[in-house]
């Protein structure tokens, strides 16, 4: 099979990376503070991201699940806006899975490449690099851009929650994937990782709104799980999760849950916590300040 | 709607046909089934739908919960020795059943999805506010999780505009004839 990462220096401008950027519905419209913060940390680290210019819902979850040609159709469209010569980020991973797993499908298939060429009336391109928002951490240094990198997370314990993330679909094995970035990005800046048995237990995705009992039982055996070993808060890196282990956890006083794309800008110095904390619902202020992360 | 063997595709052949991928190399290790997160909202495991299929019990399977529980998250084909693509095993039963026009055991997974891709349609992405609106209306059940929406969309976790693209032709030729 035709891999379609290859670790390159494409990107590089002047010291700069620069990236495309694909958004997607979960971090557009209800995540604010998750891309909120995102940008801001690629600002901090000398990356630029530029939207993908009018892109549409990559047929997640609804699309494949009850029309196969429509959910073949959004992410190929998606995939014929991205500009030639610079790699598309993706921070969502449904989104990633599910344009990776197109574009690989085009790539290698002739019959597809023709449809795809017919219907958006532009050459595929072959040399696409579709890339994670974890993939940054193998193109900078993040020590680079703080002074004491250890001492900015102040030994805050923390719970990484990857939910589906490390499970990819056969197609995709040989990818890349994404075991201990949180981990190993989090303790480089000081916090304290704590290891539970739930990290990678999907979070309910769409079962949250269509089927709450079920969602809530698997949300609060993360919770719980996180909170038995003794963490302070849990992280994520992706919006769908972040809003359903906040929304259906009714465990007794849960731990706040954080975005990974938060920490990583306070880690950096960012302190625009005021418009990202308030959108949370259980309110992660009182822990950081305890923990000398927020002063006021 | 018992097939004729003779005369037509079994159904496995017609998944095999559509997804390229053949559920006949399943071992029943239930590998699928000890890591799903779902599963007690299945009336069948993952391998126990596929062997449905290896009996001839399609009726049993295209009606089955399990393939309106699955989410896809893939928990089960990455644990899968065989490396079957279960979750797009489950895609195509879903829409197979679909296209029987046999009565659908999750009516509520169906209505949400339906509405989700109502707003992809109208402005080439989701906006939630509008699928849970209508959704909960489909179900004449506005009262249930009444509180968390006020909650979310206190906490602005719920915009109340949709994100619209501009080349809404393109979706339209996405979705022609629907």
């Amino acid at each position: 099979m035709t891999k379609s990462s290859k670790i390159n220096k494409a990107g590089h401008e002047s010291g700069k990376l620069k990236f495309s950027f694909f958004p997607g519905c979960s971090l557009k419209a209800s995540g604010h503070e998750n891309t909120d913060s995102l940008l801001k940390f690629c600002d901090m680290v000398n990356i630029e991201l530029t939207e993908l210019d009018d892109w549409n819902c990559c047929g997640s979850s609804s699309a494949h699940s009850i029309d196969h040609e429509v959910a073949k159709l959004l992410p190929m469209r998606n995939i014929s806006l991205a500009p030639k010569g610079i790699p598309l980020l993706i921070a969502c991973p449904s989104c990633m899975i599910r344009m990776k797993s197109t574009y690989l499908k085009i790539k290698n298939d002739p019959i597809l490449k023709k449809e795809y060429e017919t219907l958006w009336e532009k050459p595929f391109d072959e040399d696409l690099e579709i890339i994670h928002f974890f993939e940054i951490f193998e193109r900078i240094n993040l020590e680079d851009y703080m002074d004491e990198p250890d001492k900015k997370l102040k030994k805050i314990k923390i719970a990484p929650y990857y939910g589906c993330m490390l499970s990819m679909p056969p197609d995709l094995r040989h990818e890349k994937n994404y075991y201990g970035i949180i981990e190993e990005t989090l303790s480089k800046l000081g916090g304290d990782i704590i290891s539970y048995g739930y990290s990678n237990m999907c979070c309910g995705t769409y079962l949250s709104a269509a089927k709450p009992e079920l969602a809530e039982n698997v949300v609060n055996k993360i919770v719980s799980q996180a909170m038995e070993a003794k963490a302070e808060c849990i992280v994520t890196a992706c919006s769908m999760c972040h809003l359903n282990l906040e929304i259906r956890c009714t465990v007794k006083d849960p731990i706040p849950v954080l975005h990974f794309s938060e920490l990583l800008s306070m880690a950096l110095g960012v302190e625009d916590h005021k418009k990202w904390f308030p959108r949370h619902i259980v309110d992660p202020v009182p822990l950081l300040k305890k923990r000398g992360l927020l002063s006021s | 709607m018992k097939m004729k063997r003779e005369e037509q595709q079994t159904l496995s052949e017609e998944i095999k046909e559509n997804s390229g991928i053949n559920f006949n190399a399943c071992l029943h290790c239930q590998s699928c089934a000890n890591g799903c997160p779902f599963l007690e909202g299945m009336d069948f495991p993952p391998n126990a739908v596929f062997r449905l299929i290896q009996l001839g019990m399609d009726e049993e399977a295209l009606n089955c919960s399990t393939i309106w529980i699955c989410v896809g998250c893939n928990t089960c084909s990455s644990a899968c020795p065989m490396a079957i693509d279960i979750p797009s095993v489950m895609d195509g039963l879903r829409q197979k059943a679909l296209k029987t026009g046999i009565k659908i055991p999750e009516p509520d997974i169906l209505s949400f999805h339906e509405e989700v891709l109502n707003t992809v349609k109208k402005y080439g992405r989701t906006h939630k506010l509008e699928i849970m609106m209508r959704y909960k209306l489909r179900r004449m059940d506005l009262l249930s999780d009444m509180g968390m929406g006020l909650k979310m969309l206190k906490k602005r976790k719920l915009d109340l505009m949709p994100s619209k693209i501009q080349d809404i032709k393109a979706i339209d030729k996405i979705f022609k004839d629907k």
